[in-house]
């Protein structure tokens, strides 16, 4: 190196270019997976963790605070599959979600159908069906426990006004769920109408005009063009609706008389998986029972969705 | 039990800020740092200001929560991690049981504790209750909730019943004396003669020496003859239409306050707000209460105060857990924000013997719950899962039978559920 040297930039020695291409490799191979590491991180450290440590506490009998667990095995697995409770509430679980899936996807497809006509003030009723999904889940659970109050709630003031007579919502098993339902139904019905309506925007207009100059009315249209374009977001609103319904908890645990109860009901007529899952864990502090429950549903909700892929198949055929 | 009370601090609006964060507890400066941590209301803010300034080398923070659940679960969440806990953690009645079956974790106050805080201080029956199995005294007590009866007059009255205060005594005697009564009133009326059967369970279950558990920590739910004789007692007077079938605590239950769905209710201390509350203004001068209830008296709910092993200044801590719960600042308190105090000489101060209710028709209720306190006769032992079995099991099954399950089935549900809960 001499002193009249100019500062320019020399080209690299061929060890640097080297080490510049071995760092290129590294950055090529290494780089994407660090870009996607927070995701994975975060999702090992708060999915996957508390997913598998659920496996492992689920084979002890574990006590919250207890210092000896002992070692079950599968023992609360099969204590679980013989717990009437735990039936009963799987067979609540899944009567409040058909009484609301079903009836919610019919209602939402015809409020997008109605949405989708000429109205005036179109925005205002779009952005209107969406209110009730902005509502506060704890308010609307505990305006809906009074509204379905026995003695002194509206519901049964109306039915007994009309000639109906009172329905005791908290003691019949099929009532409460219908109640919970409602609760349910008011509250999404018009966050899935949107969706529809959404796809139902995106069918082609093309396709209405041919059927309409093939001599098909309203309905007929509805019948044969929309709803089978409609197939694929009906699928998805009844996924997601799945998932939700299968962990039904706000709602049955604020419907109960005395709000926040766990036993969903005095003979836990309306006590769902989530619910006897939170009662087993923090009530009776059985944190190894619970998180067999926990396992347990995980188990029904891979089923259900396989249930729904192959549904889906057989629909977009 | 538990889950009455939260709800009554609820409804009373004694309501109060959030969860504060964990407490220092190291010595900072050369000064004790020693944090509390209580819920809802016990009166203590001014009292541990005059703490710290009779003693200048002790820093005192209070943590309060609103509710009595999240407070509890806190405590036995950190109690099970093992760090965490302040140095003073205040302890709800029907928690008690819970924290006991953990004694080993709390410091004995009769080993630490000050000379001055010895049995004589509380009520006897107050005293033992705080006491662990193997003798080991966990808490001090804090207040109480003496039981006695709240009555309308004016229903009564026109249900042809007596209801003058020396009247009403002979009605509310004994338990076959108020359930008679009551089928007298359900028959000429068409109405509720009380608003829920658990209210009743539970005040005429805590009366028995033995409970859901036995001193052994057996579940003696099927075998105790007290429990079956009361359940059938109980179910006949919803039978005969003596119950109002609402649930205690609920909206409809409030409302059957306004619309005098019932004639009586169980009235602990506390409770004289709780129906001021619900049943409104339209209806001020109807209410009375009476120290006759029904087999004596009885006790629902009340606290104590703990030192968690965890704690690093478990001597100092103590000595402020009894100095709170002495008389005189207990009185403060009682002055301040109303929880009726367990210490025997408290029960004796004119502050609380001249308070007078105008709500009830200006009865002398400081004086009536001073003596129904002392009709107490003895803390009945209660088990590992008894809040549980209490409030998940007996009253859920009461509950069906009112709601029409037979009485029978209803007992089979309520064993079951018991022998479940305490597995």
């Amino acid at each position: 190196m001499t002193l009249t040297q100019l500062p320019v930039r020399r080209p690299p020695s061929a060890p640097a270019v080297a080490r510049r291409a071995r760092w290129a490799r590294v950055d090529l191979k290494v780089s994407p997976y660090l870009y996607v590491a927070p995701f994975f991180v975060l999702f090992a450290v708060v999915g996957l963790f508390p997913l598998l440590y659920t496996g492992y506490v689920s084979l002890f009998d574990w006590q919250l605070g207890d210092d000896t667990a002992k070692f079950l095995g599968a023992g609360n697995y099969a204590e679980l599959l013989q717990d009437p409770q735990f039936w009963n509430a799987l067979v609540n679980t899944v009567s409040i979600f058909l009484l609301s899936s079903v009836p919610q996807v019919i209602v939402a497809v015809g409020v997008a159908a109605l949405l989708n006509t000429n109205l005036r003030l179109r925005t205002g009723f779009r952005m209107g069906v969406l209110v009730p999904y902005v509502a506060s889940l704890v308010a609307v659970g505990i305006i809906f426990g009074n509204l379905f109050g026995v003695n002194y709630g509206l519901v049964n003031s109306v039915l007994d006004l009309v000639g109906i007579g009172r329905i005791d919502w908290q003691a019949d098993r099929f009532a409460s769920h219908i109640a919970i339902a409602t609760m349910v139904n008011w509250r999404w019905t018009g966050y899935n109408a949107l969706i529809v309506l959404a796809a139902m925007q995106a069918i082609p207009p093309e396709l209405h005009e041919a059927a309409m100059i093939d001599g098909a009315n309203a309905w007929r249209r509805f019948r044969s063009v929309t709803l089978p374009l409609l197939r694929p977001t009906i699928t998805f609103v009844v996924i997601t609706s799945t998932i939700g319904g299968l962990q039904i908890f706000t709602e049955p645990k604020l419907f109960s008389a005395m709000p926040g109860s766990n036993t969903g009901g005095s003979t836990n007529q309306f006590q769902t998986v989530t619910l006897y899952l939170y009662q087993s864990a923090f009530e009776n502090l059985r944190l190894g029972y619970a998180s067999a429950i926990a396992w347990m549903l995980f188990l029904v909700i891979v089923l259900a969705a396989v249930g729904n892929y192959f549904l889906t198949r057989r629909l977009s055929r | 039990m538990r889950q009455r009370l939260i709800a009554v601090l609820v409804a009373t609006g004694l309501v109060a800020g959030g969860v504060a964060g964990c407490g220092a507890g190291d010595a900072a400066g050369g000064k004790v740092q020693l944090s509390i941590a209580t819920f809802g209301e016990f009166g203590y803010e001014n009292l541990l200001k005059e703490y710290q300034a009779e003693h200048p080398n002790v820093v005192v923070t209070q943590h309060k929560v609103g509710q009595a659940a999240p407070h509890h679960q806190e405590l036995f969440t950190k109690l099970a991690a093992g760090s965490g806990l302040d140095d003073i953690e205040a302890v709800e009645e029907g928690y008690l049981a819970q924290v006991l079956t953990k004694a080993d974790k709390f410091n004995d106050l009769s080993k630490i504790g000050p000379a001055d805080a010895g049995p004589d201080r509380w009520l006897p029956w107050k005293y033992e209750a705080g006491k662990s199995k193997d003798g080991k005294l966990v808490g001090y007590g804090t207040d109480i909730g003496p039981l006695a009866m709240c009555y309308r007059k004016d229903l009564l009255q026109q249900a042809g019943l007596p209801s003058d205060p020396d009247g009403v005594k002979a009605l509310f005697a004994s338990w076959p004396s108020y359930f008679a009564a009551g089928k007298t009133y359900a028959q000429k009326t068409g109405q509720a003669w009380f608003d829920t059967s658990t209210q009743i369970f539970n005040a005429m279950h805590n009366q028995h020496d033995v409970g859901y558990y036995d001193r052994n920590n057996t579940l003696v739910v099927a075998t105790n003859p007290d429990i079956k004789a009361d359940w059938d007692t109980v179910t006949q007077a919803i039978a005969d239409k003596e119950s109002a079938k609402l649930v205690s605590f609920s909206n409809e239950w409030q409302a059957g306050f306004k619309t005098g769905a019932f004639a009586t209710t169980v009235c602990p201390a506390w409770m004289l707000g709780v129906v001021e509350q619900n049943a409104g203004p339209d209806n001020k001068g109807k209410w009375a209460v009476t120290d006759a209830f029904p087999n004596g008296g009885g006790n629902w709910g009340g606290s104590y105060l703990t030192v968690p092993l965890q704690s690093k200044h478990p001597k100092e801590a103590a000595e402020l857990a009894a100095w709170l719960t002495a008389p005189q600042q207990q009185i403060k308190a009682f002055v301040a924000k109303g929880p009726f105090p367990s210490q025997v000489q408290a029960l004796q101060s004119p502050e609380l013997l001249n308070q007078t209710n105008a709500y009830f028709g200006g009865a002398k209720t400081g004086a009536l719950y001073a003596e129904q306190a002392k009709k107490v006769a003895k803390a009945q032992y209660k088990g590992p899962q008894d809040g549980q079995i209490q409030e998940n099991v007996f009253a859920p099954a009461l509950q069906a039978v009112e709601q029409g399950k037979s009485a029978a089935d209803g007992w089979q549900q309520a064993v079951a559920g018991a022998q479940k809960a305490a597995k």
